[in-house]
């Protein structure tokens, strides 16, 4: 028996900044920093642009060249949510056969498919494949060397 | 209602988590110091590995590829016990950990259905989330929701998931198939006295009359008894369940942001807790520090780190004990946040009598150990007789170096950068 579940989307609970050092410190008229004016005066933060839900996020490294086309580069950072449930057309880390790869999820006719961003390697199909979806990508972080 | 989260097989879920060829073969953790078995999955368990083992005992094992051994891995652990206690905070403002991997979780007073269904969803959550596997028990005490743990963990029926309510037919069953032993707090002695007067279960520890325990017993199996009959009165730092960890925490009088207080607190639980480890006659292998914020103030800005700090060597003596709490409150504390709580936990304790000696050992460290000792029990003995607090020590030595053992240890996935798991695209 399965139970019920409250819901099934996740929305991610209303951010709350991450900590780090205040870019200002202003001391109230008292002297004394008030804490209310935490949020006022700090400096903008990638973390609450890229991080939407801290628990469920993990950053990855990735390895090889056939996802080029989708903007991930050997060496970049991916920031992977696991709380999103994987859609096609998601990019999506996933175990297959115990090893991690990341993919975009697509659906070609019926049947779901991991699809390189290379036409070098073909569609990888799902069914009779031990695949299981690790998290969703949801933003590739690439460095240039300066 | 209370729950109580549970994450199965901690430290080895941590790493199958980013080693997912780990799942389903036996796979054991080792302390990074003494080399000795500390977590297992439920594979090497039925290998009959018990906790405590010498690796070297199973090196066979190993080098027949039959089982995985792995160092422990305390930076990932704690940060994914931090991640679990995050995902249960977004449904309930009373999450308090209880140890690295169980944590008790206030629910709001909802109808059976509701319960039911919001504890489905923490389960599938945490699971989806973090990749933490856990087991929820929710009833109306802490004592029940133990059982109720229990009961989703090892009765398939559940399929990780029990609510037990005060009263009717499924409670009286679970409470029957429950040994005496598995109720919180009733210890193997109690367990024998029971015996004698015919009380074998739960249950029939429930019918009893809670007075006559009283006077029989103690006020704790009195408690214990209201507990079991649905009556709440068991905090959580009251709960007695020493033998895995030891926590010391409390609320400040007023939300304090200053590191000051912040450390004189942290010193006083870690002094206080390395207290209850020699008098129990345990050793500690690692140090928890916490911090946590008042969720209510929604106008305050919240933050409620964790983090774990491992010792040199398993140790029941408060000056490493201090040096890594104030080196874990180091690492947390940050400014601009008021705290409402603090507090510490020693994890992974041993015995303190079966601890084995370090290959390390020399002469002279046995000579340096038996004078660490005495100068504990004068410490302990100068606070139990002139009050606590009679002697404290001051600032930890600074910058002990470490070294530790952990050749097996695996990447700290997340929380350096050097170590990220890999995606193939």
């Amino acid at each position: 028996m399965r139970d019920p579940e409250i819901r099934h989307p996740h929305p991610a609970p209303p951010y709350s900044a991450l900590p780090h050092p205040l870019a200002t410190i202003r001391a109230g008229i008292s002297g004394f920093p008030s804490p209310a004016e935490d949020y006022v005066g700090r400096t903008l933060d990638l973390n609450e642009r890229l991080v939407k839900r801290p628990a469920a996020t993990f950053f990855m490294t990735v390895t090889g060249d056939s996802m080029v086309e989708f903007g991930i580069q050997d060496g970049d950072t991916l920031v992977v949510d696991r709380s999103i449930d994987a859609r096609p057309g998601h990019i999506v880390v996933a175990l297959v056969d115990g090893e991690v790869i990341v993919k975009r999820y697509e659906m070609i006719g019926k049947r779901p498919y991991l699809c390189s961003g290379n036409s070098q390697y073909a569609p990888i199909p799902l069914a009779n494949l031990d695949c299981q979806v690790w998290g969703v990508v949801r933003s590739v972080i690439h460095e240039y060397a300066v | 209602m209370i729950g109580l989260v549970d994450c199965n097989n901690f430290y080895v879920s941590c790493e199958r988590v980013f080693q997912p060829r780990l799942e389903g073969l036996p796979v054991g953790v080792m302390s990074n110091n003494d080399g000795c078995v500390i977590a297992r999955s439920n594979e090497l368990k039925a290998l009959g590995v018990e906790m405590g083992t010498p690796a070297f005992e199973l090196q066979q094992w190993v080098n027949q590829g039959r089982i995985h051994l792995l160092s422990s891995n305390y930076e990932l652990y704690g940060d994914m016990s931090a991640r679990v206690r995050e995902v249960l905070e977004e449904f309930s403002a009373g999450v308090e950990p209880y140890s690295i991997d169980e944590m008790f979780v206030r629910f709001d007073d909802f109808d059976a259905a509701t319960t039911q269904a919001l504890a489905r969803t923490l389960y599938r959550n945490v699971r989806q989330f973090t990749g933490i596997p856990v087991c929820v028990g929710v009833a109306p005490t802490r004592t029940l929701a133990k059982l109720a743990n229990r009961a989703a963990k090892n009765l398939p029926e559940f399929d990780g998931v029990c609510v037990m309510h005060a009263d009717g037919d499924d409670t009286r069953r679970l409470l029957e198939r429950t040994a005496l032993g598995d109720v919180w707090g009733v210890g193997r002695r109690l367990v024998e006295r029971l015996a004698i007067q015919g009380i074998e279960t739960a249950w029939d520890l429930r019918q009893a009359d809670p007075k006559a325990i009283r006077r029989r017993y103690s006020v704790t199996l009195e408690r214990t008894v209201r507990e079991l009959q649905g009556t709440p009165c068991i905090e959580l730092n009251d709960a007695s369940e020493p033998r895995q960890r030891i926590m010391t925490s409390r609320s400040f009088g007023r939300l304090t942001g200053e590191l000051g207080e912040l450390q004189d607190a942290i010193r006083q639980h870690a002094q206080r807790g390395a207290e209850k480890l020699r008098q129990q006659d345990s050793h500690a292998r690692a140090v928890l520090v916490f911090l946590k914020t008042n969720r209510h103030r929604s106008d305050l800005p919240q933050y409620s780190p964790s983090v774990v700090v491992e010792l040199p060597e398993p140790s029941d003596d408060s000056r490493p004990i201090l040096a890594a709490a104030q080196q874990g409150l180091e690492a947390i504390y940050r400014r601009g946040y008021r705290f409402m709580k603090a507090g510490v936990m020693l994890l992974d304790l041993v015995d303190a009598n079966r601890e084995q000696l370090s290959l390390l050992d020399t002469p002279e460290r046995e000579v340096q150990r038996e004078r660490d000792h005495q100068l504990m029990a004068a410490l302990d003995e100068l606070n139990g007789r002139m009050g606590k607090g009679t002697v404290r020590l001051g600032v930890p030595r600074q910058n002990a170096a470490w070294h530790l053992r952990c050749a097996h240890r695996t990447p700290r996935w997340t929380t350096q950068w050097r170590e990220l798991p890999k995606a193939r695209t």
